[in-house]
């Protein structure tokens, strides 16, 4: 009888702990993140990415829709090549497509977000976004508008 | 002693000693426990090793059972040399002697039951109800069948004792070796205790290593004494033989006398040097 | 001077020693852990002294935690105008550091000091060598059962702590100062990443810290001496060392898992 209620107790804790682990897969962080493995890759390039990093959002419309796979530095063109990986939910984006990128507040992280094209052909594996724009950075921002105010 | 009479023909059909202890040295650090010493342990017999304490009596037990390898020597047990033995083999050894602590060690967290269950349980596979025979065979044997519920903590030091000697007669040893079985216990307890000893190697068939600084109650169950002091083996003999021994150092052991070749003191300067002297190390 | 360098020598030697020590009695534990097939029921009663009997200590922590996270978050947060991402300070902070690190750390003190004591006492009392002399291997019977149990609870109740702890939180932003329920648990999703975080943090790091701290409760009382003093050094020893490890082993997991992005 002693052996059992030992038993109910050992089991009650192994389940509790697994459930908090289900919980902190569930509630806590996002599992449909996982689909991003099986999503379609597509190749944008920048001259600039400011402070974009792996694993950043890819939006349309405010919807997420991928995530930035990879970034890598073209070393002919010395223009930045951001891999996006994106859910094969969403397989007719028009391939003229523009990608740009933006910041999530005034202080938050960056993140792509893609404006539909009008083309009647889709973005494919392997397909590259042509028309991008580059992150906005602050500096160069304020810059630009110092050497302007006194001419305007 | 009687009783060793009538059961020295069983005996006699293996007249080699159980236990051989050839030139046997053993340090610890740069203090010497034994030097050099023989013993032999006759089998089916009680036999006693006694000395002052700190004399590395316990210590023989231990390399006995191969818990600690000596430095020099040869120990055999029936034939086999206990030091060279592998791990496996030391434990496979070991299932046919048993050790009775001077504090008992029964397992604190479990019942007296359990506690003379448990080499039954680790090292056979017997149903349930076969095993509660067992045990409360050997529990009855100690006369504690009575007290298979209670924890040791409830126990007295002669019953956790007489519990510890279930236990140790569990798996049916040929040899047992008892490491001061009487120290601490009132006369009561050390008198059962020492009526046990005796019946149960008898009954059962056993050879008894007793290690031991009680004279009296270890003389009256031995038939052999082996003294032991400063590393050496001082006499032996049996209880009768050594009681009218000439040696002063066994005369002095033997009936307790404050005075005699083993001074109460503690080696140390000359007194009245040692009080004029500075404190400064 | 000689003197000094002759005790900086034996010091240094014997710590060496020690180590080397408890690296060989690491790996009889390893060895040992094979047992555990043939006598799985050993473990139960191990699991619920070092597991079930953590709890209240986990749970309660936990929440408190959490809340002070909840509290401080949003202190600071408010400021920013950025309170609805509270529940994400929250979340990360438990997720990577203080789940695992303080689980450890109330762990080494409510069962690693209790298995050094009770290791340290079998010894004392002589009970590991009686069952050495009944031919039975107190590693398998005594040790692995509690360095196995140890380790699975130490995940698990990193795992529990890190939840409750979020759930303090959430009671602490969204009841008491009114953060938008939805806004807490979403801003949370799009930030913890399962493996980034969870895996990384509670996970990994837990049971690195699990093995260690386990391991150094059975060494400490395996090698205790065999006095009360020496029981009760080294379950001081026990809680010390762990706490040490745990912290220093936590600083080279974070470099590794975190510092490269």
């Amino acid at each position: 009888m002693v052996q059992k209620n030992l038993e109910l107790a050992v089991g009650a804790f192994v389940a509790l702990g697994i459930a908090a682990f289900f919980m902190l897969a569930l509630q806590v962080s996002d599992l449909t993140s996982l689909g991003d493995e099986r999503g379609y890759q597509v190749t944008a390039r920048f001259e600039n990415i400011g402070g974009l990093r792996v694993r950043a959002p890819v939006t349309m419309g405010g919807v997420r829709i991928g995530r930035v796979v990879g970034i890598d530095l073209d070393p002919q063109t010395y223009e930045a090549v951001v891999t996006l990986s994106l859910d094969p939910r969403f397989d007719q984006i028009p391939t003229d497509s523009s990608a740009s990128i933006l910041t999530s507040g005034l202080l938050g992280e960056q993140y792509i977000g893609l404006e539909p094209g009008g083309m009647d052909s889709y973005l494919t594996e392997g397909s590259t976004l042509r028309l991008t724009q580059s992150a906005l950075v602050l500096e160069k921002l304020i810059g630009r508008m110092l050497t302007n105010a006194p001419g305007d | 002693m009687s009783a060793t009479l009538t059961h020295s023909t069983a005996a006699a059909a293996d007249r080699r000693p159980i236990v051989t202890v050839r030139g046997l040295t053993f340090h610890r650090g740069d203090h010497v426990i034994f030097q050099e010493i023989d013993l032999d342990i006759p089998r089916g017999q009680v036999t006693a090793i006694m000395g002052p304490s700190g004399t590395g009596k316990t210590t023989l037990l231990r390399l006995i059972s191969g818990q600690v390898r000596p430095d020099a020597g040869r120990i055999e047990v029936d034939g086999i040399c206990v030091h060279e033995l592998g791990w496996r083999d030391l434990y496979q050894f070991r299932k046919r002697m048993a050790m009775l602590f001077q504090s008992g060690a029964l397992f604190t967290d479990s019942n007296v039951f359990d506690n003379v269950a448990f080499p039954l349980r680790e090292h056979t596979r017997l149903p349930e109800c076969l095993l509660r025979t067992l045990v409360l065979m050997k529990l009855e044997a100690v006369g504690l069948r009575g007290a298979r519920d209670l924890m040791p903590a409830e126990l007295s030091g002669g019953m956790a004792r007489r519990v510890a000697l279930a236990r140790a007669i569990a798996l049916d040893p040929t040899l047992i070796l008892y490491d001061e079985p009487f120290a601490g216990q009132d006369p009561i307890s050390m008198g059962v205790l020492v009526k046990l000893i005796r019946t149960l190697n008898d009954a059962l068939g056993l050879t008894s290593i007793i290690v031991s600084h009680d004279v009296k109650e270890t003389a009256a169950i031995a038939d052999y004494l082996y003294l032991i002091s400063d590393g050496r083996i001082v006499d032996h003999g049996t209880p009768s033989a050594l009681d009218r021994s000439n040696s002063p150092w066994v005369d002095q052991f033997m009936h307790a006398r404050p005075d005699g070749p083993m001074s109460f003191h503690y080696p140390a300067p000359p007194y009245a040097a040692d009080l004029l002297a500075s404190p400064v190390p | 001077m000689s003197a000094i360098l002759a005790r900086l020598g034996r010091a240094v030697l014997e710590q060496l020693i020690r180590t080397g020590r408890a690296t060989l009695f690491f790996f009889s534990l390893l060895g040992a852990l094979s047992f555990m097939i043939r006598r799985p029921g050993l473990l139960v009663k191990q699991l619920y002294a070092v597991g079930v009997l953590s709890l209240p200590i986990i749970l309660v922590s936990g929440l408190f935690v959490g809340m002070v996270l909840g509290l401080q978050g949003y202190a600071n947060l408010v400021d920013f105008g950025a309170t609805s991402s509270l529940g994400t300070v929250v979340a990360l902070s438990l997720i990577r550091e203080l789940g695992p690190v303080l689980t450890a750390l109330l762990y080494a003190g409510r069962a690693g000091s209790a298995l050094t004591a009770e290791i340290g006492l079998m010894k004392a009392t002589e009970q590991l060598a009686s069952m050495r002399m009944m031919a039975v291997d107190p590693f398998q019977r005594v040790l692995a059962p509690r360095f196995l149990a140890g380790c699975i609870a130490v995940p698990l109740l990193a795992g529990i702590f890190t939840a409750v702890g979020i759930l303090g939180g959430y009671l602490v932003a969204v009841e008491q100062l009114g953060v938008d329920s939805g806004a807490f648990w979403s801003q949370m999703q799009a930030k913890v990443q399962l493996y980034a975080d969870v895996i990384n943090g509670v996970v990994i790091k837990s049971v690195v810290f699990g093995v260690v701290a386990n391991w150094i409760a059975l060494f400490e009382g395996y090698e205790a001496q065999p006095t009360s003093e020496g029981v009760s050094l080294a379950t001081t020893r026990t809680v010390v060392y762990t706490a040490l490890a745990v912290l220093a082993l936590d600083f080279l997991l974070t470099a590794l898992m975190f510092g490269a992005w």
